[in-house]
């Protein structure tokens, strides 16, 4: 059963009196329990994506400039504040990048955690309590107890992200955003994170989609992956599929930055130059000025999105792997 | 929390020492003594120096000082050299009407200032915005007498609904109804200092409004009003309530120009009184319990702060 289904998504964000487009044309799917990695380096729309699906960008620069957000059959962009409202934080929920400063600071973290369940649920305070205690217990902080009173300038930001998965998890979302959930936190604490969040999917068969810049822990965790750049998926495959045949040289160049371990793999530099900026106007391809691959064609006409194999989709006009 | 209160009283006596030494050497730099005032132009230089003899004028001002000092620490703030009287009892007798005042400003303070800044800051770009940030500008800006006279001119002389000067006692026939004599004094106190508040919430509502903690609550799927008041205003509070204490010590200097313009039988009429009469024990006694009083309300400001803000601990 198809859950989120995006077709076409486009965003602008409004600067100077025009609109820039930050994602273009964006269109994926993800399965019900099943994990959808997004992978790019920073600025390409990682986070705008997610949160025009959580509907988080009211109030800020950002529009939603065309296509849909489909989640479970209803069009998200199409429903009135009070009934979007009902499905942020009950069916869907968002953990964000930064742990140490996504916790309000004034209040008790068991509070905090308690209140979404008391926007959603008809609980009485003690209910909600239990279910409190719960939640921190299966995040595995120790000694819940005495954490349901802490404030969050009080807690490692390990145990921070924990608190916030708590928090996403209090109603048992059919949707998890996890958005770079551990780029903040050590690296010995990153991989418990993650193991974390996998073995919660397990218990409550909820989707996750995973945001990050590294495809190391894209590979790991993902079922299938959707590499962005500058607004766009470039490469959009099974986790598997992806691995052994990967295309965009893109994809290849972030590989390069993956701390090599077992994989024999040319590029371990990471991509030459830098993302260009939103108000860069670049014909043709928009990876040609950093691409290894790039040919005249590629400076002059964008590529569309085909498929390389079944279910592999690739935007370049020059795809590495080996096309079936 | 009382340790930490205690420490600050003690930390007050310097500074109130410093003050009440200045208060004093300034007092009497200005031209002018007692004794010819009190006496009028027809007197002779020996009856002059006869009374300031009396009041002990004529020593030198270091011995005057230390005498004055001497009484304050056994809790004597002297004798008023114009009314005869205890000066704790001259400022007694004003303190009913500055104190009531002082409550009604507050009350408009929080009444006005408060919802008027969340909803500007909640509207942000909005005509209401708009007309709040105009307004505020407006009464900010505008001296404390000439809305003063202003409001006299309106609901005084023209639509008669309040009176426009004095002040009879609770205590008086009318009792609590005397109070519709403050109504227009309180009003002209609050307005620039509701005006700041109304700035203030607002500016730190919508700096609170940018911090990442306000985006988690808007995903939990809570109404923006809830999001409004209970995460970014209670925020946005720490930053307010530090500024309580500055909008006090600007109180009490506009509340001195308010008492006269309406001439109403305060502390601040007394103080001004008092200069034109170099009455100096109760200019003295009165600026010093300004002084204390402002350090009290520093410290309560510290308090609420550190209860505000949990990330702070008072040591
Ligand atoms: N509120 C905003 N107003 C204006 N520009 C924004 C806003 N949020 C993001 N941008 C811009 O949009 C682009 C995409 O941002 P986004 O946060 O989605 O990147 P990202 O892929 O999540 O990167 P990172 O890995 O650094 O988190 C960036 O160039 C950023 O500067
Ligand atoms: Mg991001």
């Amino acid at each position: 059963m198809v859950l989120l289904d995006i077709r076409d998504l486009d965003l602008s964000i409004a600067r100077g009196g025009e609109l820039l487009p930050v994602v273009q044309g964006i269109s994926f799917t993800v399965e019900e329990n099943e994990t959808l990695g997004i992978v790019g380096e920073s600025g390409c729309g990682k986070s705008l994506t997610a949160l025009a699906i959580m509907g988080l960008l009211e109030g800020s620069a950002v529009r939603i400039a065309g296509g849909s957000i489909h989640f479970q059959g209803r069009n998200l962009l199409a429903l009135a504040p009070v009934e979007r409202r009902r499905v942020m934080g009950e069916r869907m929920a968002m953990i964000f990048q930064e742990p140490m400063t996504s916790l309000n600071p004034v209040y008790r973290i068991g509070d905090q955690i308690g209140e979404a369940i008391l926007q959603h649920r008809r609980m009485s305070r003690k209910q909600v309590h239990e279910r409190v205690l719960e939640l921190l217990d299966l995040v595995r902080i120790p000694d819940p107890e005495r954490l349901i009173d802490s404030f969050p300038h009080q807690m490692s930001g390990g145990q921070r992200q924990r608190v916030m998965i708590a928090m996403a998890l209090a109603c048992d979302p059919k949707l998890l955003i996890a958005d770079e959930p551990t780029t903040a936190l050590d690296v010995t604490v990153q991989k418990d994170v993650l193991e974390l969040m996998h073995s919660l999917q397990t218990r409550t068969g909820m989707s996750i989609v995973l945001i990050s810049h590294d495809l190391a822990v894209i590979a790991e965790t993902c079922d299938k992956v959707a590499v962005m750049y500058r607004g766009r998926i470039v490469e959009h495959a099974a986790t598997s599929a992806l691995f052994s045949n990967m295309s965009h040289p893109y994809t290849l160049g972030l590989l390069g930055s993956i701390p090599a371990h077992d994989q024999d793999v040319e590029w371990l530099d990471a991509i030459p130059g830098r993302v260009p900026t939103l108000d860069e106007l670049i014909s043709g391809c928009a990876f040609h000025p950093r691409c290894f691959a790039a040919k005249d064609s590629c400076r002059t006409v964008d590529p569309v999105a085909a498929a390389v194999a079944p279910a592999h989709f690739v935007r370049c006009h020059f795809p590495q792997g080996n096309s079936t | 929390m009382l340790v930490y209160a205690l420490n600050r009283t003690l930390t007050l006596v310097p500074t109130l020492l410093a003050a009440s030494f200045l208060v004093f050497m300034f007092i009497h730099l200005i031209p002018g003594d007692p004794a010819s005032i009190l006496l009028g132009d027809a007197a002779t230089p020996e009856e002059v120096a006869e009374l300031s003899r009396e009041l002990g004028l004529d020593e030198p001002l270091w011995t005057q000082y230390a005498l004055w000092l001497a009484n304050v620490l056994q809790g004597d703030l002297g004798t008023s050299v114009f009314f005869r009287e205890p000066v704790l009892s001259v400022i007694a007798s004003g303190a009913e009407t500055s104190i009531l005042l002082a409550t009604m400003t507050m009350l408009w303070i929080v009444l006005f200032g408060v919802p008027i800044g969340i909803v500007s800051a909640i509207r942000q770009g909005s005509w209401v915005d708009q007309a709040t940030s105009g307004g505020a500008m407006l009464f900010a800006s505008v001296p404390t007498f000439w809305l003063g006279l202003y409001l006299i001119l309106i609901f005084s002389v023209g639509l008669g609904w309040f009176p426009s000067s004095g002040f009879p006692s609770l205590a008086d026939e009318g009792g609590a109804s005397n109070l519709r004599y403050l109504v227009l004094p309180s009003l002209t106190l609050a307005a620039p200092n509701a005006a700041l508040i109304i700035r203030l919430i607002r500016a730190s509502m919508l700096d609170v409004s940018r911090e990442d903690h306000v985006r988690t609550a808007r995903a939990k799927g809570l109404h923006p009003a809830r999001v409004a008041i209970k995460h970014i205003f209670r925020n946005a509070l720490i930053a307010v309530s530090a500024a309580f204490g500055f909008t006090f010590a600007a109180l009490v200097s506009e509340a001195v120009v308010t008492e006269t313009v309406f001439s109403l039988p305060g502390i601040g009429r007394l103080v001004v009184q008092s200069i034109l009469r170099r009455d100096y024990p109760v200019i003295q006694g009165v600026i010093l319990i300004i002084v204390v009083f402002y350090m009290v309300i520093n410290l309560l400001v510290d308090l609420a702060y550190a209860s505000l803000d949990p990330r702070v601990s008072l040591k």
